[in-house]
């Protein structure tokens, strides 16, 4: 493979960028694999790309039904963070997090990880009373987390309305200043290009149709283009998952929800880190082409649309507004929306299933992206080793029926409430 | 914007409505034994197809009836509506 650098620059400048290799082969797929991995996406990328480096596994697929980046990774507003106050969650992400320190490096492709700080706002005396607890939980897993008062909060973002007679006045809030924001295309790519040329063939525009089970162990996979036998099968397919798990017989603890984030023209650099409004639907950052990227919740009923509805984006910036009275002055870029594969506690599952050779990786809720790294990492040790990984054994697919949920909401059942 | 019919007041826009999730869903019976299985079922494990749902809906700024509606969850098209004790 070709590395990338300025060297390489330089010396493709003066062929007039016309002799780069490409970053990723359309192979036509084998007969068989000891692995398939279903989907295409940051998730399926990472784990095919740590099958291959961590537990050198890589006679491997990626069979994707659209192209690879096109689904939720290449439609989330690149939040990286690990403020989670349950140890299952806070470990799993903090070690994401140092995954994504060294990111660019790993994948010789600048994945453009800015460790910029997220601050979530709060907007009551409880409010600031259960940030204070979320706070010394992160910092007891070892999570960098700092309680602001009003007037650090205001060092931070002066622009946002610090009147008094606001209905929802700024208390203070909680940070953590090693959050941050990644490139998210940079992140397919990247890991899709190091997955290819340790021999994974990655095969887009490839549908799955159906699974080959025998006596209670997968065989392989029926696609568009043909069957494809295979040892082991995973599944990262998001918002398809209640899909797939049809075609297996399978009912799981996820509603599929349509999310919509929107970005306002580009403007001057004005907000440093990522901000979350405490008392609505709204949170916010700048991207580094200018651009205010915003988001808030979901559509609010099942849907696999991919594409949303006006009364949402109207409710977020709402209370966008609110915060940032600015706001009112920008005109609107693009608005879009993803499917969410929302799990009933919020949290992810990682696991085994009924099926021999069958592994999920599903339940992502609104926040997948920031995981792409640690949960590929640990998706691939429990397809190579058939059991879960220390960090992902309590992201279990049978803890709603023994009562061990990761409700880190708390929010219960009711998914499009948020 | 969806338009939704309730069955008590007509033809009215999203925003009178909350969303109550799919109406398929039972409760199990409670003089009998119950499995963990089934509770699992009831509490957490969706179908969540893509296509025709029948799911619940209140009126909330309305009516504040309950109904049900069989909607398709990737166009969104409404097909009908009813009432709780009806059946679609």
């Amino acid at each position: 493979m070709q590395k990338y650098s300025v060297f390489s620059l330089v010396k493709n400048a003066f062929s007039d960028h016309m002799n780069w290799e490409v970053a990723w082969k359309d192979p036509t797929p084998k007969k068989e694999y000891d692995v398939i991995i279903i989907g295409g996406g940051g998730h399926g990328l990472a784990t095919a790309y740590y099958l291959a480096k961590e537990h050198n596994i890589t006679n491997v697929a990626i069979i994707e039904k659209g192209w690879i980046g096109g689904g939720n990774v290449g439609r989330n507003t690149t939040i990286i963070r690990s403020n989670f106050m349950y140890d299952a969650n806070g470990r799993f992400n903090e070690f994401g997090m140092e995954l994504w320190r060294n990111l660019s490096q790993e994948l010789n492709f600048n994945v453009m990880f800015s460790p910029r700080g997220i601050i979530n706002l709060a907007h009551s005396d409880a409010q600031m009373n259960a940030y204070a607890r979320r706070g010394n939980s992160m910092r007891l897993n070892g999570i960098d987390a700092v309680l602001l008062g009003r007037e650090e909060v205001k060092k931070h973002i002066p622009m946002a309305d610090f009147s008094d007679d606001v209905r929802f006045p700024i208390f203070g809030g909680l940070m953590q200043p090693s959050a941050g924001t990644a490139r998210h295309d940079a992140v397919a790519w990247g890991y899709a290009r190091q997955a290819d040329s340790m021999g994974v063939d990655i095969i887009q525009h490839c549908e799955v149709e159906g699974f080959n089970i025998a006596n209670g162990k997968i065989t392989g996979v029926r696609t568009s283009k043909g069957e494809i036998k295979a040892k082991k099968v995973g599944l990262c397919v998001a918002g398809s998952t209640n899909i797939l798990a049809e075609k297996l017989n399978m009912t799981l603890p996820i509603e599929t929800h349509c999310l919509q984030a929107c970005v306002s023209e580009p403007v001057k650099p004005l907000l440093d880190g990522v901000v979350t409004f405490g008392a609505g639907h709204f949170y916010i950052s700048q991207s580094d082409k200018g651009e205010m990227v915003m988001g808030g919740d979901l559509d609010g009923y099942n849907s696999y649309a991919q594409r949303g509805n006006l009364p949402t984006i109207q409710h977020v910036l709402t209370g966008g507004l609110a915060l940032f009275p600015f706001l009112s002055r920008l005109k609107m870029l693009r608005t879009w929306g993803g499917i969410m594969d929302m799990s009933m506690d919020g949290s992810p599952i990682i696991d085994k299933t009924h099926i021999d050779g069958l592994y999920l990786n599903c339940g992502w809720c609104y926040g997948g992206f920031k995981s792409t790294p640690v949960s590929g990492w640990t998706f691939a040790h429990t397809i190579a080793q058939d059991r879960p990984h220390d960090l992902n054994s309590e992201l279990s697919l049978n803890r709603f029926s023994t009562g061990y949920l990761l409700d880190e909401k708390g929010i219960g059942t009711k998914t499009w409430i948020g | 914007m969806l338009y939704i019919k309730c069955p008590y007041c007509g033809m009215r826009s999203q925003n009178e409505f909350a969303y109550g999730g799919d109406a398929s869903v039972k409760r199990p019976e409670l003089n009998k034994d119950v499995s963990d299985k089934e509770w699992d079922d009831f509490v957490y494990n969706r179908k969540s197809p893509r296509g025709k749902h029948i799911e619940l809906w209140h009126h909330v700024s309305g009516c504040r009836q309950w109904f049900k509606a069989q909607r398709d969850t990737a166009t969104h098209e409404i097909f009908k509506t009813a009432m709780m004790n009806e059946e679609l």
